[in-house]
Order: structure tokens, then sequence, then C-alpha cells
């Protein structure tokens, strides 16, 4: 085993500055131990604020009827749907991050992982009150689960896409749910015993669940985190996949597309790590973490972007030949003229996402710009538009003119109550990771710990010596030394 | 469970611990458990645990959820209450994959976690008696359960030379109870009962 993880001097280390696994306690816990700071309140009472808003749009809403909202004959899904799958994206990331990454064995994650998958419990609870709330008559939002009923039973459609959503979305909220609290129970059980005041002792007490540490105990969340892992990696495959099944099984040109599920989970990629960059570049200083989330990390990640950000362009071009090929009138009509045409009604918002998410993350090809904090996240923002309006105009140039031309002339912009909803969300959203980094620890201290002996800084001088030992003896000393 | 008698010794570095382990185990010393702060790859093996078989319960669990899927979606559009939708067969299995993957899944981690929650006795307000509490910070705790054979001061001074620091004599209770870390409530006498 120990032969298998050696890692070579070559790679950078991923923890910096002279740590021992006392100082890696004491780093993270800090910022949860001490009181939050100015900045912090004004932070949270910020997004508060905000979530009061989305809360007051949505009491509207139900109040007086989704026509509180713009949507009209042909644009059925607005701002609501795009948001929807916006934050389902921006979800997706987390889950790579601790799946993916973990089957790959890249050990990078251990740093980011934590605030990462819960950036994407928020996100998913974020995304899950648009199809709810665009219900209408919400009090009958339980209708879409199959339960004995009085219809019949008449129950749901299984075969309907949007029904599919409704057990990918809950799947991957619980699923995601699962893997973040089991990961965080050795580290609750860490602050419990660090814990001074009684409130502490108590609040964590109960939250890490009476973890010892025993090393049966941790045989078996080895087995339970890679397992999971094991689990997450197609389950966040399938849910953005089933997400573009709502569009691609239609007939709509423009959405009626089979490329639809590599290119929206490449996009959910590209958008959930541009939220992640966004996230970990404020907390990494505000809660003074710089030797944990490094200036590698940054740079691994917008690896990731550059990278992901190209698969969805080259998406944005097969679609466009592909309408040309197909020769079909329709499907030319919704691309060439819908969107790639400037001068038509919604013409900009194809340029803005085309400008965002294709062209402006090339940048990244430069090693200086990728280690640049500022450039980092001011592109992570520049991602985030531009896929916001990736599903925009998926969403709303595909529907705005169907075939009926009389109903073409209404131009479709939200009312302040379907902005305020999605203000409203981020509000959630960020009172959510608000409260996450001050009493949770936002990075997995005993996953650093694991990883301090082979990447951390002052433990990689200490392997240069081995390393220059002949690989025979090295492997024959590794494979007999602790086993 | 009960309440039972341990000679406890610390180590701050695995490199230590790894040796120690394995000498105590040649000496004849029963250990108890060793307490981590973090996962050490190969001390489950050098403790001569078991693997576990959480993974054969995922897998079990994981079936358990496409077979739910499957077998009811099938019994409700086949059976109970049949819809043409678009003239496709009522047995549109196809159609079904999705669902049947997310019960999978669904099915597979919570039945996992659950699991791992039983066989690890976690849950909240659930309350253990701890060696040490640096255990979750930087310290590996190896706990030597003491039988009526054990010479306590020769196994302390063998947790010693073997690089435990701060070796002590410890009655602790090995179960757990509901309770509440901001009280001390051990609802048992701590009376070692010595086992043989």
């Amino acid at each position: 085993m120990s032969l298998l993880r050696y890692e070579s001097q070559v790679r950078p280390p991923l923890v910096d500055g002279n740590k021992d696994y006392h100082q890696v306690t004491e780093d993270i816990c800090r910022p949860v131990e001490a009181n939050p700071s100015k900045l912090w309140w004004i932070g949270f009472l910020i997004s508060v604020a905000l979530l009061i808003f989305g809360i007051i749009s949505v009491v509207m809403e139900v109040t007086y009827g989704v026509g509180q909202w713009n949507l009209n004959k042909t644009i059925g899904w607005g701002w609501d749907i795009t948001n929807f799958v916006w934050w389902v994206g921006i979800g997706h990331a987390g889950t790579l991050i601790s799946a993916i990454l973990l089957l790959f064995r890249q050990g990078w994650r251990t740093g980011v992982n934590r605030a990462a998958e819960a950036m994407t419990i928020f996100a998913v609870m974020c995304a899950g009150q648009f199809p709810i709330w665009h219900m209408g008559r919400v009090w009958d939002a339980f209708f879409v689960m199959p339960y004995p009923n009085t219809r019949g039973p008449l129950w749901v459609n299984f075969n309907s896409p949007l029904l599919w959503d409704v057990f990918a979305i809950s799947t991957y909220f619980t699923v995601s749910l699962l893997f973040w609290y089991s990961g965080l129970i050795p580290d609750l059980a860490t602050l419990r015993d660090r814990a001074k005041a009684k409130w502490r002792k108590f609040f964590y007490g109960v939250a890490s669940f009476g973890w010892t540490g025993s090393t049966k105990h941790w045989q078996r969340h080895e087995a339970l985190s890679l397992v999971l892992a094991g689990l997450s990696t197609p389950l966040v495959l399938s849910v953005h996949t089933i997400v573009s099944f709502d569009f691609a099984t239609s007939v709509i040109p423009g959405w009626h597309t089979t490329i639809f599920p590599p290119y929206f989970v490449a996009g959910a990629i590209f958008s959930g790590f541009a939220m992640v960059q966004t996230l970990l570049l404020v907390t990494r200083k505000v809660l003074a973490l710089e030797d944990y989330i490094t200036i590698e990390h940054i740079e691994v990640m917008n690896k990731v972007i550059i990278l992901t950000g190209s698969i969805v362009g080259i998406a944005y071009l097969t679609e466009l030949f592909i309408a040309w090929y197909s020769a079909s009138p329709y499907e030319n009509f919704a691309f060439m003229e819908n969107r790639v045409n400037v001068m038509s009604p919604y013409g900009w918002s194809y340029f803005i996402m085309m400008f965002c998410n294709v062209l402006a993350p090339q940048v990244f090809w430069s090693k200086k710009l990728r280690r640049n904090l500022t450039v980092t996240f001011f592109m992570s923002i520049l991602v985030n538009v531009g896929m916001w309006f990736e599903r925009f105009v998926i969403i709303v140039t595909s529907i705005y003119r169907d075939y009926l031309p009389s109903s073409w002339s209404t131009y479709y912009t939200p009312t302040i109550w379907e902005v305020g909803f999605y203000v409203g969300t981020f509000g959630l959203f960020f009172t959510c990771y608000f409260l996450f980094s001050k009493f949770f620890p936002v990075i997995a201290i005993a996953e650093i710990k694991h990883i301090l002996k082979r990447s951390g800084d002052n433990y990689k001088e200490k392997m240069e010596g081995i390393e220059a030992e002949p690989t025979l003896q090295f492997a024959e000393e590794q494979l007999h030394g602790h086993h | 469970m009960g309440v039972k008698k341990f000679i406890v010794g610390n180590f701050y570095d695995e490199e230590v611990l790894f040796p120690a382990v394995k000498k105590t185990r040649r000496a004849g010393y029963k250990i108890h458990d060793v307490f981590t702060p973090f996962p050490i790859h190969g001390l489950d093996k050098a403790l001569g645990l078991r693997d576990t078989s959480l993974h054969t319960a995922g897998f079990i669990f994981g079936i358990t959820g496409t077979a739910t899927a499957v077998g009811f979606i099938t019994w409700a559009l086949t059976v109970d209450w049949q819809i043409n939708f678009g003239g496709k067969p009522y047995f549109a299995l196809p159609a079904w994959i999705p669902i049947a993957f997310e019960l999978t899944v669904l099915f597979s981690a919570i039945g996992m976690v659950l699991t791992f929650c039983y066989l690890c006795q976690l849950a909240p307000f659930v309350k253990k008696d701890h060696f040490n509490p640096r255990s979750t910070d930087d310290t590996f705790v190896m706990a030597i359960e003491c039988t009526s054979k054990t010479n306590e001061a020769e196994a302390i001074s063998f947790l010693q030379s073997v690089g435990a620091a701060d070796v002590q004599v410890m009655n602790k209770e090995t179960g757990w109870w509901i309770g509440r870390y901001d009280k001390d409530t051990i609802p048992f006498a701590k009376k070692a009962a010595v086992a043989n």
C-alpha cells in the first residue's frame, strides 16, 4: 500500500508550511471556535435579507398564482427552469471533487472537498425550489410521488423525464447529504473533544454520533467512503443527463438533440468548478486557510475549467453544424435565426454565452493567469454568468417563436417576483454557506492529516533522501516495513 | 460490555505505532483497540482485523433497490392501471432504466450508511467512554486489555519500551449509552470486572 501511495517529489506540496497533526487541527478549527468576524456578520445579514426577499417573492407567487411571473403562451419555462438547471449544474462540482477524484486518487481533492460537497447540497436545495414553486398549486406537490391514492390509484407516469427528474434530484440530494455527513462525523468528534463551552460539547457531542476513532470504525468508514464514491460517480453523471432529457426527449427544435447529455454534464462541471472557485477564494482568505487551499488547488481547478469550457464550446459548434446538416428548416431556424442572428430579439444572449463560456476561459492556457487570484475570481463569476445564459438560450430561444408566427410578438422579460425568487435562492445558498463555514470545519481535517506525510511541505523534504535510493531497494523497504 | 481494566499508551507518530502494534501482539498482549485521528492504511491488518463486509451489504441494498423499482413499475403500469402512452408497450423497460438506476443508488447509499452506523454504534445522543480526547487530534492511543494473567507493572514497562508515552492504567466502559457530552453521565459504576 505504501508504495502505491508514494508521491513523487516532482509534485508540489498540497499542504504548505511546517505543519504537524496538531497544527492542522488548530488551523482548521480556529474559525469554528472563534467568534464570527464583522465581515461574516455583514455577509450573513445580506444573505438573510436576500432570502427574505425570495420568501416574499414566493409568497406573492403562491398567493396570486403563476400569473405573477411573465411566462406567456409560448414561454412556459422562463427564468424558473433556467435557474433550476443552473443551480443543479453548480451542484455537480462537489460530487465530482469528492467522488470522481477520490476514485482517481487525486490527492488535491482533500483540501477542497468538504466545502465543495457543502456547496453541492446547498445548490441542490436551491435548484429544487424552482420546479416545486413552478407547479403553481404547490400544496399538491406531493402528487409527483407514487403513492396509493383515491384516483384509481392512478400512478405517476414512470415513462416521463419529468418524473425521472424527481427521482434523480431527490436521490442526488440524499446521497450527497449522506456522503458529506458521514465524512464530517470524525471532524465533528475532533471539535467535540476540543470544546470548552457547554453548548459546544452538547452540539458537537450530538452531531458526532459518539465517534471514537477506533481502527475498526475507520476501516468501515474508508469502505463506506469508497463505495459511496463509486455510487456517486455514475449518479452525478446520471443526474444532469436526466435533466438534459427534460429537453432532449421533446420534439422542440433546439431541444431535440442527442448531444445534450454529455454537453450538459460538461457544462455542469464547468459552472460547478467556477462556483467552487468563487467560494473558496473568499473562504481561504477570510478564514486564513491559504496553507490548505493553495495556489496549486486553484490552478488545477482552473485546468478543469478550461477543459470543460472547451468541451462545452465544441458542443455549441457541433449543435450548429448538426442544425445545418440536418437540413430541417425548423432546426435551422432555431439555431441560425433565433440564436446566431445577433439582430434577432434574443441574439444578444447567445453571444454573451459564447463569450463567457468559450472565449473568456481560454485565458487559462497561460500558467501565469491560472495562478493569478484576481483573474481566477473574475473568471469564476464570468463563467457562471455565461452558464446562466446558456440555459436561458436553450430554454427561451427555442420556445419564444413556436410554429405559429402570430404568437411571436411577445418579448419575455421577468417580473420583479421572478427576479426576486432567483435572488432569494442566492440568499438561501449563502445563508447556508455562512452557517456552514461558522459551525463546521470547511476542510476535512482527518483527510488532510492522512495526506500530510505524503504531501505536506515539511515532509516532502524528508522524502528527498529516500527518492535518491534505487527503486528496487525502496520498494523492498516499503513493502516489508509496515505490514 | 461492561467496565474493563486497560493499560493505555499514547503514540505521536505512526512510524512508531506500527512496530509497537506488532511487538505488542507478538508479546501476547490483547490489544483492545487503537484509536487514531485519521485512517491509517494497514493498521487494521496489523491488528489482525478481518476485512469489512460493508461492501457486500451495499451490493445487497443496491439490488433490492433495482428490484423494487422494476418490480413496482412493472406492476403499476402493466397490471394495476394500464395507460397507453403514445401507443408504446405497457412494459416499457428502457424508459424505466433511469428510475431503476436512481433507486439502486438510493437504497444502496441509505442502507450502507445505516449499516455503518449500526455496526459502529453511531447515532445522535450516543455517548461512549473515550480513552483520550487527543485521539481525535494528534495522538494514537493503544489500549491493552488486562486479563487475570496480566502483570500490570510489566505491561506498563513493555509499552514504554516500544515507544508509548504517558502509559496509564484505566477503567473504561466499553459499551455505549444514551447521554450528552456536556454532562458527566456514566450510568455504570466504574469498577473493573477483570475478564479471564
